[in-house]
């Protein structure tokens, strides 16, 4: 027979101080982490702090992380956790909380103003092939949960804000660099501001993205490529040291 | 002592409340005239509802069907809105809405493209032609990101999960809001030549709603406080597919594209329903008109098992679907267990949007309050009695644009105000009433039984006594409101924010409610199953809702009749 409650172990406290509390919830058909955090606040505990708006996967405001795993909290189903245990919900670990599960993620916004926005080439035709679109809102499809910038190593364990931008910036930057009209050039961009170099495509972020975007592979890789071109290759430094850069 | 000695206080040419798509236009537009712009919003920037929209933007375009204009859409518009509408609205944003469109994309936004590489357009219920511009089913999220990239970029001052509980005014004059920061509870003060509000909907005071916890009318309360009139607030479009199943998720919308790429829809008998209700159109037909058809299915009981009908898209190839409504596949499979390309959806009719709103100046989006302007969801008059699907994000770009440019200019003209302490005071002293409120009511517990009021009695079908009942049930729940308590600190504290959203709520339900039992007629999304005729005597005429004293006053203004040569369009209609 089916469980009547779970046990949600979440956390509450803010900069300074704070610890899990378990809370009985009980449980309902198809419900999701979300729903069972709404519920210990409308009868339980009504100051829980949570984010969220659309719960339907399509803002990216609920991320939290569910029995350890960055999750978004409204697209996870109670019913493929383990429920004999208690199940934990936790904040984002990357950046600092502000109240139990709301992170402060202003830091995102910031990374977001240094990049180049579209520019497109003088003249262009405002025609385009479906095919060369497609590639691009593969990245357009980023909802900004920022679970990505939580899982990555260089910014969830060595802190790297001053000097890295994270993958949600890459698939950013891929976009921008992607745009079949787009004249911009990102290059020094990426390696100089974003830091793209301390990236070890270890796919740590791929692997989160609730919207499945490839952020590795279709991403940080052919920007990555695009860096050496511009700055490693030997052809463009000797153009370089003979005309000056730019 | 002033305010600004004791609150964080800012100043701008130009204070713009909220940052859906109607809100951002605005701001784009006030920057370009070279006012400063302050943009507040209740949620981190890019996230407001704007963001779910799913299935597209309405322009006539005519990259698809050549033969689309202006004049069509104008008469979808109208015809769609049972010619309720203020007809310049409907006339400007038939007109102004493919520049707008064409204007994302030279910022930067991706739509799906035709073979020979223009904007994609696919068909919605109620418009002749293929107009639709779209991104898959994520064209809210293009749009939104779009603007807010264009609008970083220009340099607007952004403050963010802050919201507005109380518009300031210097005299008459609307000049500035007081608000509080979500995160800290600290208040704030902002102070504007110049005041454009573009806060959405309504959504939240029903229990079966697409709507996100934003919706709860803030703007249109905030505006009705001021003294600015409301107008068409009976009218509440029901979209007829949100899901129905499972209730965590009961209510989240199932696009209209479904239909627009060809869904079918079938009551549990197999039957193809709609070849009774509208033959000519069938799931495409309007929203008022689909959403009373499955509600009736369900009530005669040739319902789906959990109370729905049968929506279908499965007779499409698996990778087609995938492609064109690649989040309806997602969210079905995940939350539902569903997969839509193989078998059909469960869908019924779920609170959408809120046709009335905020009384305005068709070019200007002036409110009738001066200072004051309002553009998108919050305002009124575009859509009439029912709003076609695509007219909504087009309207955002369309008015947020032209109420950005006006407030510029308003600002332009005046001096910086000056207010006055005791309203600042005022709005402090009630924000902080529910934490001396203690073990009064739960908040959590007066929305919950709003939502069942309005839900139960003020739906899709109404009466006069259920409407009656409405009223008396509403007065009652706003003397629980006057107790609800908030515990812990003032740091981001949603028991507490529910507080704040619960005064609009009421005051809102309420504007729904009078209006609706006020106008005895059906016509479009507002159907009286004791008055079922629409009858031509309320179409000539529209109501107003206005602050008098602490009571709601009510009353008729004539509709403006049409030019001739808008007249004739319409009666070209075959
Ligand atoms: C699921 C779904 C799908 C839809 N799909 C379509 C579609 O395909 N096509 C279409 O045309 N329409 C669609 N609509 C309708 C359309 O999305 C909305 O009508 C539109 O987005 C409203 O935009 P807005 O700019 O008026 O307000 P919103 O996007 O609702 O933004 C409101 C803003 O105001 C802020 N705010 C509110 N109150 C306060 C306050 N007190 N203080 C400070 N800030 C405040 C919020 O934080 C937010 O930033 C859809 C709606 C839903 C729910
Ligand atoms: S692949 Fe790069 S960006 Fe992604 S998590 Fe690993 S190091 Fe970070
Ligand atoms: S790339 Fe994916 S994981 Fe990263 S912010 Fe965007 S949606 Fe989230
Ligand atoms: S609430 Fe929007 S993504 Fe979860």
């Amino acid at each position: 027979m089916a469980q009547a409650t779970a046990t949600l172990r979440v956390y509450r406290g803010d900069r300074e101080t704070g610890q899990a509390i378990d809370y009985q919830v009980p449980l309902t058909p198809g419900m999701v982490v979300l729903d069972a955090i709404h519920s210990i606040e409308a009868h339980q505990s009504p100051d829980l702090a949570v984010r969220w708006n659309c719960k339907a996967a399509k803002c990216g405001s609920c991320s939290a992380e569910v029995n350890g795993r960055p999750r978004l909290m409204c697209k996870t189903r109670m019913d493929s956790l383990p429920l004999d245990q208690p199940i934990t919900v936790f904040p984002m670990k990357a950046f600092p909380v502000i109240k139990d599960l709301v992170t402060d993620v202003s830091w995102n916004y910031e990374v977001n103003k240094k990049i180049t926005p579209f520019r497109p080439r003088p003249n262009v035709e405002w025609k385009m092939d479906q095919a060369d679109v497609d590639r691009v809102q593969e990245f357009r499809k980023c909802i900004e949960c920022f679970l990505c910038q939580n899982v990555c190593h260089v910014l969830r364990e060595h802190d790297m804000k001053k000097e890295f931008g994270g993958p949600r910036f890459f698939v950013r930057s891929a976009a921008l660099e992607m745009h079949p009209l787009d004249g911009a050039d990102r290059a020094a961009l990426l390696k100089d501001q974003l830091g793209i170099g301390y990236c070890n495509i270890t796919k740590c972020c791929t692997e989160v993205c609730p919207e499945e975007i490839h952020i590795t592979d279709n991403a940080i890789i052919p920007l990555k490529e695009r860096v050496v071109d511009q700055f490693y290759d030997p052809l463009t430094m000797i153009v370089r040291k003979i005309f000056g850069s730019q | 002592m002033t305010p600004a000695s004791r609150y964080e206080t800012h100043e701008h040419d130009v204070l713009i409340i909220g940052a859906g798509g109607a809100g951002l236009r605005a701001a784009i537009e006030a920057l370009e005239q070279g006012a400063r712009v302050a943009v507040v919003c209740k949620s981190l920037l890019g996230k407001a509802h704007t963001v779910m929209a799913e299935g597209g933007m309405a322009a006539a375009m005519a990259n698809v069907d050549k033969a689309d204009n202006w004049r069509i859409h104008f008469r979808d518009t109208m015809n769609g809105g049972k010619r309720l509408n203020n007809w310049r609205m409907a006339q400007l944003h038939a007109q102004e809405s493919p520049d707008r469109v064409r204007e994302l994309e030279q910022w930067g936004a991706l739509f799906d493209r035709t073979a020979d590489g223009e904007i994609l357009q696919r068909a919605f219920g109620g418009h002749t032609f293929k107009r639709l511009c779209h991104v898959g089913d994520r064209t809210g999220l293009e749009m939104i990101r779009t603007l807010q990239d264009r609008g970083v970029e220009m340099g607007f001052d952004v403050f963010m999960e802050c919201t507005v509980t109380r518009l300031l005014k210097d005299g008459d004059r609307v000049a500035g809001a007081f608000a509080y920061w979500r995160n800290s509870g600290d208040f704030v003060v902002f102070k504007a030549k110049a005041v454009v509000i573009a806060t959405g909907g309504i959504g939240k005071s029903w229990k079966i709603t697409s709507n996100s916890w934003e919706c709860t009318g803030d703007g249109m309360a905030l505006a009705y406080d001021a003294g600015a009139e409301l107008l068409d607030m009976e009218f509440v479009q029901f979209h007829p597919t949100g899901m129905v199943w499972p209730p965590g998720v009961t209510g989240v919308l199932v696009t209209e594209a479904v239909r627009g790429e060809g869904g079918i829809l079938r009551n549990n008998n197999g039957d193809r329903f709609m070849e009774k209700y509208d033959p000519k159109r069938l799931e495409l037909s309007t929203r008022d008109v689909v959403a009373r058809a499955i509600y009736t299915e369900v009530k005669e009981g040739r319902g789906s098992p959990h109370g729905g009908a049968f929506l279908d898209i499965s007779h499409k190839p698996a990778e087609y679907v995938k492609r064109k409504l690649p989040s309806m596949y997602h969210q079905f499979k995940e939350l539902a267990d569903v997969d839509i390309t193989r078998g059909p959806m469960e869908v019924g009719p779920t609170c959408h949007y809120v046709m009335g709103g905020i009384r305005v100046d068709a070019e200007t989006g002036q409110s009738s309050a001066p200072g004051l302007f309002a553009a998108g969801e919050v305002a009124a008059g575009l859509h009439g009695a029912n709003r076609l699907g695509g007219n909504s994000l087009s309207d955002l770009l369309v008015f947020g644009r032209r109420a950005g440019l006006a407030a510029a200019h308003y600002a332009q003209k005046q001096s910086w105000p000056s207010m006055e302490d005791a309203q600042v005071d005022l709005a402090a002293r009630r924000a902080l009433a529910p934490f001396a409120c203690g073990g009064g009511e739960n908040p959590y517990a007066v929305h919950h039984d709003l939502q069942e009021v309005m839900q139960n009695l003020v739906g899709i079908f109404r009466t006069d006594e259920d409407l009656r009942r409405a009223l008396v049930a509403l007065d009652h729940l706003k003397q629980r409101a006057k107790r609800v308590s908030a515990q812990g600190s003032r740091v981001f504290n949603p028991g507490w924010h529910l507080c704040f959203d619960l005064d609009a709520m009421l005051t809102l339900s309420e504007a729904c409610t009078r209006a609706a039992l006020a106008r005895k007629e059906s016509r479009g999304a507002h159907s009286r199953i004791d008055f079922p005729k629409t009858e031509d005597g309320w179409g000539r005429k529209n109501q107003v809702i206005v602050k008098k004293g602490d009571a709601m006053d009510l009353f008729e203004v004539p509709r403006p009749p049409l030019p001739d040569e808008l007249e004739q369009i319409l009666a070209e209609d075959k």
